[in-house]
């Protein structure tokens, strides 16, 4: 067993404190998830986390971790190296409670640049044939269909840290996804949504949305490629 | 108590609600209202931690293959136990799927030639399961959970959790639910409802399922006075990591990967010769556990059996372009590099053959058989009855959307056809107003001496592992059944948090209260149903028998009390013979 001190920042709607957790680990190979489970079922039940799948798919577990902004379910204690934990939510986002924050915004950013195929609907839905695409027209978009809206990299942007209108890189990413993809017909709709003073623009090149992305989409490469698309005046 | 008044009412928002959703918005031509309601965020239903991927017969001149084997391949799956009517809508309806999905989007695996690509599944006798890599439930899930966006008449309730199913006269009346978010409860009145809520793995404790698959609607269900069919069929994965249950996919040995005991032997020789490792999950899980009783599994340090499975000779190239996240998650959580190492596995909890009982098409029936109008129900939490006594792999992907979509479309043309909904009445709004003050005013009023829903649940899975196991024997499930029904004397749970706002100790406090009502389901029908049927085995009566058991279990609640029924299996075309792979 190895003693580990989880200092969580706690919100109950109207105050802000730390709470500091002592938990008993069997083992370093489990997750900060585990812990904060450990913590809600033996210790606290007061103390409210969103978690679902626990494999780093779902996207719920969220957090700045240690300084960082992580998927609580894929940091291993092993990872962090260190007896000492610190949790807090995710920076950029109203906190709901404890570390459970408001992503709604974010999903209704998603869903401004119009994130599915468009093309004629009745074709989509009243046609029985597929739209078909070569293996080299599937990379060029795969790695961005990988986003798990999970909300780290709206965490990370320092643009929205002064700027909550910049759509920002989970929007933008999907922006990308879905232009890229050789069976859209959207590119001039999505252009007018982005190539505007809170769409692609006000990106800095920070990069820190690829860097803390848990599942290595790039959104920050994604931004780039949508700038230079508009430049040229050709879909991405 | 806010009142929302919606013609369809969609509760779940996995493959089946979602695909629900857009099937009733485009059926409907935008003309219905349309709400979907998930208790966690609608992205993030366990649909998507789906791997391996989606049955279908997709170019049959090209592959031999045929509507007609693959219905062949589930029945044979299920043990003979499935509606074969059914059966048949799921392989005529699942191509379309498939290409449905390719238009809105999905990023299928494909052929050079641009075609979609397709691997062997267990059970399958042609390789007909449709891929995104070995991650098709995310993108089929995150696709279609865009696709809704494009539907002005669909609006997403996150975070809200159902309380109760509303039924008077026979007829859905809507839900009441917990929004979490704002800490407030509301009644939602409606024409229609679908309910695509899921499995129930986390009954148990070692299982492939997402935290939220607890299934607690089923248990509400029942308290609505709807039935629940063939709920003793749980069905196991046999390779769930070790040590923390995670879904290592079938798609591994469907690329073929090799099961080894400690000896290093391919044992599968042994239980299956013609298919190996590819033979139905109830075998191979039973396969694996035989190796561990007998001595042959390896030791792991948390204390559990396990076999290795190996991927080495398929080589780093295939490894990475087919089944990538199998790699990653072998490496993040078992600390295996695959390409040297073979996986610990051992099975787990993974699907739930049972559900709501339904007929054919996803109408909601009563134990007595009549349709409870205006309601479906619709993939997991439905049993309509592909699967039988155990589903082939890649058939629940098919189902999910197929029943989405048929479910979908019927309940838009029922709201498109019955009158405008007038104002709730003062009895059912009463009802309501009464659902809120168990929810707020009893449950969350400190109840000292009641027990923690954690010590609840955490009884109620060693309970379910030990006496409701692959492996059961009428002696224990008695002792398990008496266990249970002592648990079930708690009727109310010590919840400490006295917020409103986000209390998810309240909230894990409900879904352990459905969940032991369920429970008493898994564990009845199991304790009657005295053969050995696909994922049922019994060591007591370890032959299937179908002169008494080619029936399916239908469990309802009566003066509080569960009663069972049995229905007639649906057989058209194949009667029932020996399985052998």
């Amino acid at each position: 067993m190895k003693s580990l001190v989880v200092k969580v920042k706690r919100f109950d709607g109207s105050r802000t404190w730390w709470q500091e957790y002592k938990v008993e680990v069997p083992s370093e190979k489990i997750s900060v998830l585990d812990v904060l489970v450990k913590i809600k079922e033996e210790q606290d039940p007061t103390l409210a986390v969103r978690y679902s799948c626990r494999m780093a798919i779902c996207g719920s577990c969220g957090m700045v971790i240690n300084g960082v902004p992580r998927l609580a379910c894929q940091t291993l204690l092993s990872e962090l190296g260190d007896s000492r934990i610190v949790v807090e939510p995710l920076w950029n986002h109203k906190v709901v409670k404890d570390l459970v924050v408001d992503l709604e915004p974010d999903f209704e950013k998603v869903r401004a640049v119009k994130p599915y195929i468009i093309r004629d609907v009745k074709e989509i839905y009243e046609s029985d044939k597929e739209f078909g695409q070569k293996p080299e027209e599937l990379e060029r978009y795969y790695n961005f269909a990988y986003c798990i809206q999970c909300g780290l990299c709206m965490a990370a942007c320092p643009i929205l840290g002064s700027n909550d209108k910049f759509l920002g890189p989970m929007a933008l990413n999907a922006a990308y996804r879905w232009s890229a993809d050789s069976r859209d017909k959207g590119w001039e709709e999505r252009k007018k949504l982005i190539d505007t003073e809170d769409g692609v623009w006000p990106c800095h090149l920070a990069y820190t949305c690829s860097a803390v992305c848990p599942r290595g989409v790039d959104p920050g490469y994604a931004i780039q490629l949508l700038k230079a698309a508009i430049l040229r005046r050709r879909k991405p | 108590m806010e009142v929302l008044k919606y013609d369809l009412i969609i509760v779940g928002s996995g493959i089946a609600g979602l695909r629900a959703a857009t099937a009733a918005a485009w059926a409907s031509g935008g003309r219905i209202s349309i709400a979907i309601l998930s208790k966690i965020q609608a992205m993030r239903s366990h649909s998507l931690s789906a791997e391996g991927g989606m049955s279908a017969v997709l170019y049959p001149d090209k592959t031999g293959d045929s509507l007609e084997l693959h219905a062949y391949d589930t029945v044979k799956g299920s043990d003979f136990l499935a509606d074969q009517d059914a059966v048949q809508i799921l392989v005529e309806y699942a191509p379309k799927e498939v290409r449905y999905l390719e238009r809105i989007g999905v990023p299928w695996s494909r052929e050079p030639d641009g075609r979609i690509s397709q691997r062997p599944f267990g059970g399958m006798s042609i390789p007909r399961t449709t891929f995104a890599a070995d991650k098709t439930g995310f993108f089929i899930m995150s696709t279609l959970f865009s696709e809704t966006r494009r539907f002005d008449n669909i609006h997403v309730y996150h975070e809200h959790f159902v309380t109760k199913f509303i039924i008077e006269d026979g007829e859905f009346k809507g839900v009441t639910a917990y929004d979490l978010k704002r800490g407030e409860f509301k009644f939602f009145y409606g024409k229609a409802g679908i309910i695509a809520t899921g499995g129930a793995g986390r009954l148990y404790r070692f299982t492939t399922t997402a935290h939220s698959t607890t299934g607690e609607t089923l248990g509400y269900a029942l308290r609505a006075g709807l039935a629940i069919k063939d709920m003793e069929f749980v069905q196991w994965h046999p390779t769930a990591l070790v040590p923390s249950g995670i879904l290592v996919s079938e798609a591994a040995r469907g690329e073929g990967g090799y099961l080894i005991n400690k000896e290093g032997e391919r044992f599968m020789k042994r239980y299956a010769p013609q298919r190996m490792e590819l033979a139905p999950r109830d075998i191979v899980s039973r396969a694996i556990l035989t190796e561990c009783m007998e001595g042959r599994g390896f030791q792991h340090e948390s204390g559990m059996c396990y076999v290795g499975l190996d991927l080495r000779h398929l080589g780093e190239e295939r490894i990475n372009r087919r089944i990538p996240f199998i790699r990653e998650l072998a490496h993040k959580y078992a600390g295996i590099d695959v390409l040297s190492e073979p996986i610990p596995v051992r099975p787990a909890v993974h699907y739930t053959m049972g559900g709501i009982h339904t007929d054919t098409w996803g109408r909601v029936l009563t134990a007595d058989g009549k349709w409870v109008r205006g309601l479906w129900a619709a993939g997991e939490a439905a049993s309509v009855n592909i699967h039988g006594a155990n589903r082939l792999g890649s058939n629940s992907l098919s189902e999910c959307s197929v029943w989405g979509r048929l479910t979908g479309e019927q309940a838009a043309k029922y709201v498109l056809e019955t009158s405008r909904l007038p104002s709730p009445d003062g009895k059912l709004l009463d009802v309501a107003k009464g659902e809120e003050s168990r929810v707020f005013d009893r449950l969350l009023h400190k109840e000292q001496n009641a027990p923690s829903p954690y010590e609840v649940k955490k009884q109620l899975n060693d309970i379910m592992e030990e006496h409701f196991g692959p492996f059961r024997h009428g002696s224990s499930m008695a002792e398990g059944l008496a266990k249970l029904k002592k648990l079930r004397e708690f009727s109310s749970f010590r919840v400490v948090d006295s917020s409103r706002v986000y209390n998810q100790n309240l909230k894990d406090a409900l879904e352990v209260d459905g969940m032991l009502d369920l429970a008493m389901v898994v564990g009845i029908g199991a304790y009657a149903r005295s053969e050995s049927r696909g994922a049922h085995y019994r060591l007591d009566y370890p032959k299937r028998d179908d002169v008494n058991w080619l029936k399916h279990t239908v469990a309802y609640m009566y003066g509080g009390e569960l009663k069972l029924v049995y229905t007639p299996v649906t057989i058209t075309k194949w009667q029932p013979e020996e399985r052998r792979y």
